[in-house]
């Protein structure tokens, strides 16, 4: 029973810092309306810097006096960014804003690295908080009784700030009606900043205060942020009392996880998230938002199918494509397989982005599940290859059946949340469930049979594939059920009052997406040999949407070109630098802030302004819905 | 003269909107806006405090041109708005309502405290604590105003105050007004109603398509039966 209590306070001890996380992210996202992704990084920039602090200037300052430092210099690094990146991206699609911002996470990462090394840091004790109670003869640290304390105090310090100043009521008014408090004569520029400055003060509060418990490391960003996703989801965006609910809600059921399922603990945080959408879609205490502004929706550039001889154009691109093998050798066959691949993946995410409104940020999911279900079936079962690969990629189908319906009962970044955290939960099962997919070490030796196993065979299969999966979603596009599907990613209502079952649709548009993603997944593991949990990860989630993006989000068929060109930069600079996810992050920002309309858009944009008889009307911006 | 508008052109994406408008207020007056749904009254309120983006001429408020500044600078400078919709935050009570548009107090303008504003609106006197989400439409319309006048401005603009409220609110919604302008605001009115404008009016215009066709005193509209019955619904 003592046990079962010392788990408890373990439990609340945690909610500490993802309470404090969690309540930043909210409050910004309140005011501005941004989806801070890089809120996570912000977090392991306060634990580092205080790591910092502590260790060399706590003669100067203290440790406590450390603690706050840094999380004092971490806020005003928020400033800057919300000075210099985010005041121009306000107006941006909401995804455009989740981009630019996990943008920054990717250089954070590497800087990270950069200045503290890559090994992982154990920080100083808190003075004063050096022991453990004894509780019926278990041992609770004294630091852990300090952080249950710490975490009301917070909100109850939060909820004066924002009922008790008048800074904080015209927080409120803000997250209600921001113009109207411009229109009241309060500079939102100002509000703004300071609201971001105050989130992310907690944000590296609370990574500052983790040093005494854990060590520090650079992929505290990731961890921490999928946590808070799944808070937010719980507890519903902009609600702080939420924040703090939904924040000793899956720090108890994290810690009591390991005790019901410990191989796969994260099952547990699932189910009581899965029960909560289907429950209450917006959360424990949030708000049902008005619609969420459509992800395109920079210009109105009808969409047609081809016509006769951009057929053929098409059709000689990859006759061209075929003749690879003429010249190229052995590498250039196996990155052009890979090219061929990713355009698949980058085809089916462009599939329910653009074309479904739905802007995934867990797409790898649905490719990583059809890799494991071609090495389960190959290895395990010990199936034929073509069997694998027509099999393999079901079971991307049945994760984004499941997933899917439980995501599109949302929209926008909730939407995008979501799917963030179940891409990170199948990842930590295929992580931590070692007995069935070799955890880390993945799973080896899923090689083709003899009739592909030449690299110019594999690439023939591989962009033969790809062409068809490109013709088929293309074929989508233009069909009814494309174009009810068009319909409900541009006005649900309108889409409802004519008969379409819109949360249908979206969930049909998610597993054909999901399956084709598997389809992708099923060939990278024979092109590898093997499977790892990475094909799941965030990083290959978000190496999609930037080939979306880069393709041009609004262009029907940009994104074959985004692919390509993004697969190649990024194989390229792998072998340049050490520093990629710093190159990387940077490029992101860039193509979300210079470019938003991506290649396809542009050349698309210079097209409609040769024809003069183009409709300036289509070619001007719409104003958003709301 | 407190507000002069001068070639005001405003756009919504390529739809021009607002033609050539010319306003002029002087201190101290009260002036309506007339003109039918759609004709241009709240897109020539938003254009005057920078609410719609593409907009061209000349705004002088106190002889100064506002056109090039960010709305929150213009209402600051003591140009309050009162938009058609109310836009009361419906989470806040009463009092933070009025605390949203609390502004530090002007030397040309009268100064609004809370106490002035509840003997203005006695209704909301009794429900400062309320959130702005329970009060009725006329009730709404009372913080709105209030909520305006606690920025201290010297001119306010009434996008439609009278519409959807009760006879009874109206009369007390008239009341109010010439109580502000007895206090020495200048006032200038979007109105659809020819009898509630009469009320409180020193002059109008006639807003019709985005032009403005008519302006004079209540007395020379009366005198143009033809022009009134041409662009206003009776």
């Amino acid at each position: 029973m003592a046990f079962y209590f010392v788990q408890f306070l373990t439990g609340l001890a945690s909610a500490a810092s993802l309470f404090l996380v969690a309540s930043g992210l909210s409050i910004i996202f309140g005011v501005t309306r941004i989806v801070n992704f890089a809120h996570g990084a912000f977090y392991m920039l306060g634990a580092y810097i205080a790591f910092t602090l502590t260790e060399q200037f706590s003669g100067a300052i203290g440790f406590w006096g450390g603690i706050v430092f840094a999380a004092l210099i971490v806020a005003a690094l928020g400033v800057l960014v919300e000075m210099v990146l985010l005041r121009r991206i306000y107006h941006a699609p909401e995804l455009f804003q989740l981009l630019a911002t996990f943008g920054l996470t990717l250089m954070v990462e590497d800087l990270v690295v950069l200045i503290w090394g890559p090994s992982d840091l154990l920080g100083r004790r808190a003075p004063g908080f050096w022991g453990a109670v004894d509780f019926f003869g278990q041992n609770v640290p004294t630091y852990d009784l300090f952080l249950i304390v710490l975490g009301p105090l917070v909100l109850g310090i939060l909820w004066l700030l924002f009922q008790r100043t008048r800074w904080g009521v015209l927080v409120r008014a803000a997250t209600q009606d921001r113009d109207m408090v411009a229109a009241l004569g309060v500079n939102q520029k100002w509000l703004f900043t300071s609201v971001f400055a105050v989130g992310v003060f907690l944000a590296a509060l609370g990574g500052a205060l983790q040093i005494p418990r854990d060590a520090v490391h650079h992929a505290m960003d990731l961890r921490i942020i999928v946590d808070v996703f799944v808070v937010i989801v719980i507890g519903g965006l902009g609600s702080i009392i939420g924040a703090f609910v939904a924040a000793v809600l899956v720090s108890e059921l994290n810690a009591f996880g390991i005790l019901v399922f410990p191989k796969i603990s994260i099952i547990l945080v699932f189910l009581v998230m899965a029960a909560v959408l289907i429950i209450r879609p917006w959360g424990l205490f949030g708000k049902q938002e008005a619609p969420a502004r459509r992800t395109p929706g920079l210009t109105v550039n009808p969409w047609r199918p081809l016509m006769l001889n951009e057929r053929l154009g098409a059709m000689a691109a990859l006759v061209l494509a075929a003749a690879l093998p003429l010249i190229g050798g052995n590498y250039a066959l196996a990155v052009g397989s890979e090219i061929a691949i990713f355009v698949i993946f980058a085809a089916s995410l462009h599939f329910m982005m653009s074309v479904g409104g739905l802007a995934s940020f867990g797409h790898a999911a649905y490719f990583g599940l059809g890799a494991y279900g071609v090495a389960f079936l190959a290895k395990m079962a010990g199936l034929p290859m073509i069997v694998s690969l027509l099999l393999g990629p079901l079971l991307g189908l049945l994760g984004a059946g499941v997933f899917g319906f439980f995501s599109v009962q949302l929209s926008g970044v909730y939407f995008a949340m979501l799917t963030l955290a179940f891409a990170q939960i199948v990842w930590s099962v295929a992580f931590q469930w070692v007995a069935v997919t070799g955890g880390d070490n993945g799973i080896l030796g899923v090689w083709p049979e003899q009739w592909a196993a030449s690299p110019s065979h594999f690439y023939w299969l591989s962009i033969g594939a790809a062409a068809l999966a490109v013709v088929a979603l293309r074929i989508t596009v233009f069909s009814p059920f494309g174009f009810a599907l068009r319909a409900t990613r541009d006005s649900p209502l309108r889409g409802e009052a004519i008969g379409i079952d819109g949360k249908r649709i979206q969930w049909t548009a998610f597993v054909i997406a999901g399956t084709v993603a598997g389809v992708a997944g099923a060939l990278f593991a024979y092109l590898k040999g093997s499977i790892f949990p990475d094909s799941l990860g965030i990083s290959l989630s978000v190496d999609a949407l930037v080939m979306v993006l880069l393709g041009g989000v609004e262009t029907v068929s940009g994104v074959v070109v985004g692919a390509i060109v993004y697969k190649m930069l990024s194989i390229w600079l792998v072998s340049q630098t050490d520093l990629s996810k710093l190159v990387l992050g940077g490029f992101i920002v860039l193509i979300v802030v210079v470019l938003p309309k991506g290649i396809a858009g542009i050349l698309e944009t210079i097209g409609n302004r040769r024809r003069p008889e183009a409709p300036a009307l289509l070619a001007s911006q719409i104003d958003t819905a709301e | 003269m407190k507000l002069s508008v001068q070639d005001l052109n405003s756009h919504y994406g390529p739809a021009h909107i607002l033609f050539d408008i010319a306003l002029e207020v002087s201190d101290g007056e009260v002036v309506s806006l007339l003109g039918r749904n759609g004709a241009g009254k709240s897109t020539t309120f938003r254009s005057i405090v920078g609410l719609v983006a593409q907009r061209t001429g000349r705004i002088l408020f106190e002889g100064k041109d506002v056109s090039g500044e960010p709305t929150h600078a213009i209402v600051r400078g003591g140009l309050g708005y009162v938009p058609e919709e109310r836009r009361i935050f419906t989470d806040l009570t009463v009092d933070e309502n009025l605390e949203v548009g609390r502004q530090p107090v002007r030397p040309n303008a009268p100064h609004w405290t809370r106490e002035k504003l509840f003997a203005l609106f006695p209704n909301l006197a009794t429900m400062r604590g309320r959130p702005g989400g329970r009060m009725s439409g006329g009730e709404q319309q009372m913080l709105t105003i209030a909520r305006t006048l606690m920025g201290n401005p010297s001119l306010v603009l009434l996008d439609e105050p009278s519409e959807g409220l009760s006879p009874k609110i109206v009369e007390q919604m008239v009341e109010a007004i010439l109580t502000m302008k007895k206090e020495g605001v200048s006032i200038v009115v979007s109105e659809q109603n020819l009898h509630f404008a009469r009320l409180i009016s020193d002059r109008a215009y006639i807003i019709e398509r985005g032009r403005i066709c008519f302006s004079g005193t209540m007395g020379e509209l009366d005198a143009r039966p033809d022009i009134r019955d041409a662009h206003l619904a009776l």
